[in-house]
């Protein structure tokens, strides 16, 4: 790309944001990132139970975590029920906001409701209908029933952001393949997908993370065969008083946090194009 | 399907486009009126045939009922005798153009022109080929690379139309393809569709409510009211000789008096009994009872002697709109003081608000249309 379409600048320059509102902003980026935080230096404690502040500098737990069959199991059941619930619930997602997209009935508003119950459906409640369910269905303990239910909870954030990508779309561009004689399912790939591209990737990335740190359903659906690294910290917590809970969660929240970065870095370079 | 061009052959090629007939062709979406009622026309190949007609009158959802966007309550529509009512808009093999453009944003220019060439699985070299080529029709060379949004309005309606032609369509189907630009581009890509329409001799459909862009570009205009087609003709046919009250009034302007016709065969309008030339009474004003006397305001003369073979009535000239190369006299005529206008030449006489005048028009420029 050889040209770039350069805005005009501002004439008059854009009032300075006063120091007040700035503390402020900083207070509130601390509270939220702070918890998170704190464990990162306690990841590397030589203690064997909790501490804060952690004493001495040690690789013990990540060792450990990396070593134990236990939680690099959990692990990878995470990211392989993640990676698939979030497939299915993009799919999902994506057709019904595509579905819904051109529909005002009353059918269609009970449709959308339908699909975004799962986000204001308190988990303890949607975890005892899948557990009760799943029970009867013989899908308790399988990845097939954390997929499922997974995905569930996935659908209404990818319906969200494709919804929203789908307003600055321009339907008359689907006719425009048409007549150039693009089947639907063509017209769709060539032209549809390309232009929501961002909402179907926000979604998808909203569905895995969803899924990667979901513990309530996890907890009812657990196996000793098949367990999630969520339900694995919570029993080492609860059960063992293990510290490699710790560099678990920060080598959760380095990787969720790096894909995050990756993505607005790359989503903001295509905008800028 | 037929070549794109011929750059060999300097002469008119050869009209290739397909015919497309459409046999009471009715959409309706269960609202007071359908949408379009009943309609009847055919387009011949290569032909420009215009749909014309005020907003709402059903002359865009007979464009998309043409290209396969909307579905049939009832007719049929035919290519080339072959009938496609049922086809899916992608197996018509029509080009469109659309008021907004519809380019894809996300592809470049050449990536646009190449869209439909890519449906259809030519290959590569051959793709290149054609791309280059509707491209130069459309003097767009060296644009290739460009995103639409960084190509003016005016550039991008031509790689559209450089889309919609480059793949060598049945017909180009155009729904007021210059509705979003401005008055200047307006006319240059006006002489540039007419140019295309006739290096590609494909029939053209174009859908427009602009009355001027109509009679400068069609063949024969079908002029849509109410969900029904008003009338067909040439623009020449539509001007000089309307059917209708509708027809007059709305392609160009008219003074319209309501008279009634008397049994020996003249008019009569307040105090005055006009004469009438059999050949200015349109086949349906003489088939009903609802009758109208209409003149243009260019035939209409306010000084002078009246001929004996022209029509008369007093006026009062209640102000004079100066147009640039000509002036309009806006009238009030007979005792009633119905509004008219006529138009006066850069040689006319001066005229005054509030003069009285006679207006006087020639029987045979004058025109009997129906009313209903």
């Amino acid at each position: 790309m050889t040209v770039t379409l350069e805005k005009p600048r501002r004439a008059t320059k854009v009032d300075p944001i006063p120091w007040w509102l700035k503390l402020v902003g900083l207070a509130v980026a601390l509270y939220f990132v702070l918890p998170t935080l704190f464990v990162i230096p306690m990841s590397f404690s030589t203690a064997t139970t909790f501490q804060f502040p952690p004493r001495g500098f040690s690789l013990r737990l990540y060792q450990n975590f990396f070593t134990n069959p236990v939680w690099l199991d959990a692990l990878r059941n995470s990211v392989l029920i993640a990676l698939l619930a979030a497939l299915l619930a993009t799919v999902v997602g994506t057709a019904a906001a595509i579905g819904l997209h051109n529909l005002t009935g009353r059918l269609a508003r009970f449709a959308r409701t339908l699909l975004m119950v799962s986000i204001v459906t308190p988990a303890i409640v949607l975890a005892v209908a899948v557990y009760i369910s799943f029970l009867q269905w013989r899908l308790v303990g399988t990845l097939g029933g954390y997929v499922l239910a997974h995905a569930a909870i996935g659908v209404p954030f990818v319906l969200i952001s494709v919804t929203g990508a789908l307003g600055g779309f321009d339907p008359k561009l689907l006719r425009a393949s048409a007549s150039l004689g693009a089947p639907p399912l063509r017209a769709f790939l060539t032209v549809t997908m390309p232009l929501i591209s961002r909402g179907i990737v926000t979604g998808a990335v909203f569905a895995f993370v969803t899924s990667f740190d979901e513990v309530v359903i996890a907890l009812f659906l657990r196996s000793p065969a098949l367990q999630t690294l969520p339900v694995q910290m919570y029993n080492s917590v609860t059960v063992e008083i293990d510290p490699t809970i710790a560099a678990s969660s920060s080598v959760v929240v380095t990787a969720v946090t790096t894909i995050c970065l990756v993505l607005q870095f790359v989503g903001g370079r295509r905008r800028n194009r | 399907m037929p070549t794109l061009i011929s750059h060999t052959e300097p002469t008119a090629p050869a009209r290739t486009g397909t015919q497309i007939r459409l046999a009471g062709v009715t959409k309706d979406y269960g609202l007071a009126a359908p949408a379009v009622d009943d309609v009847s026309l055919t387009i011949e190949p290569g032909e420009f045939m215009t749909l014309l007609g005020p907003s709402g009158s059903g002359k865009t959802t007979t464009l998309n009922l043409i290209a396969g966007f909307e579905t049939l309550t009832a007719g049929s529509i035919a290519f080339d005798g072959t009938d496609v009512s049922n086809l899916p808009p992608h197996k018509r093999n029509l080009g469109m153009l659309f008021q907004n453009y519809a380019l894809f944003p996300h592809l470049t220019v050449a990536q646009n022109v190449a869209y439909p060439l890519r449906e259809r699985k030519l290959a590569k070299p051959e793709i290149a080929r054609k791309v280059a080529e509707v491209l130069e029709l459309v003097q767009l060379t060296g644009r290739d690379n460009h995103h639409p949004a960084q190509l003016s309005g005016g550039q991008q309606q031509r790689v559209a139309l450089a889309r919609a032609i480059v793949f060598g369509p049945n017909a180009l189907l155009l729904d007021e393809p210059l509705g979003a630009l401005d008055r200047n581009l307006r006319g240059t890509l006006q002489a540039e569709i007419h140019r295309i329409h006739r290096e590609v001799g494909t029939t053209f459909v174009f859908v427009t409510h602009d009355q001027e862009e109509a009679m400068n570009l069609s063949d024969r205009i079908a002029l849509f009211n109410n969900g029904r087609i008003e009338q067909v003709g040439t623009p020449e046919d539509l001007y000089q000789r309307p059917e209708t009250l509708f027809t007059a009034t709305f392609l160009g302007d008219s003074n319209v008096f309501d008279a009634s016709p008397a049994p020996d065969g003249t008019f009569a309008w307040e105090d005055n009994i006009w004469t009438v030339d059999r050949s200015t009474v349109s086949a349906r004003a003489a088939a009903g009872d609802h009758v109208a006397l209409v003149v243009r305001p260019e035939d209409v003369r306010l000084e002078g002697a009246v001929p004996a073979d022209a029509n008369a009535v007093t006026a009062t000239i209640r102000d004079i709109e100066y147009m640039g190369a000509y002036r309009t006299a806006v009238l009030a005529l007979g005792h009633d003081g119905v509004a008219g206008r006529a138009r006066l030449d850069a040689l006319a006489a001066d005229f005054r608000p509030g003069q009285a005048v006679t207006a006087w028009w020639p029987v045979a420029r004058q025109h009997i249309v129906a009313t209903l």
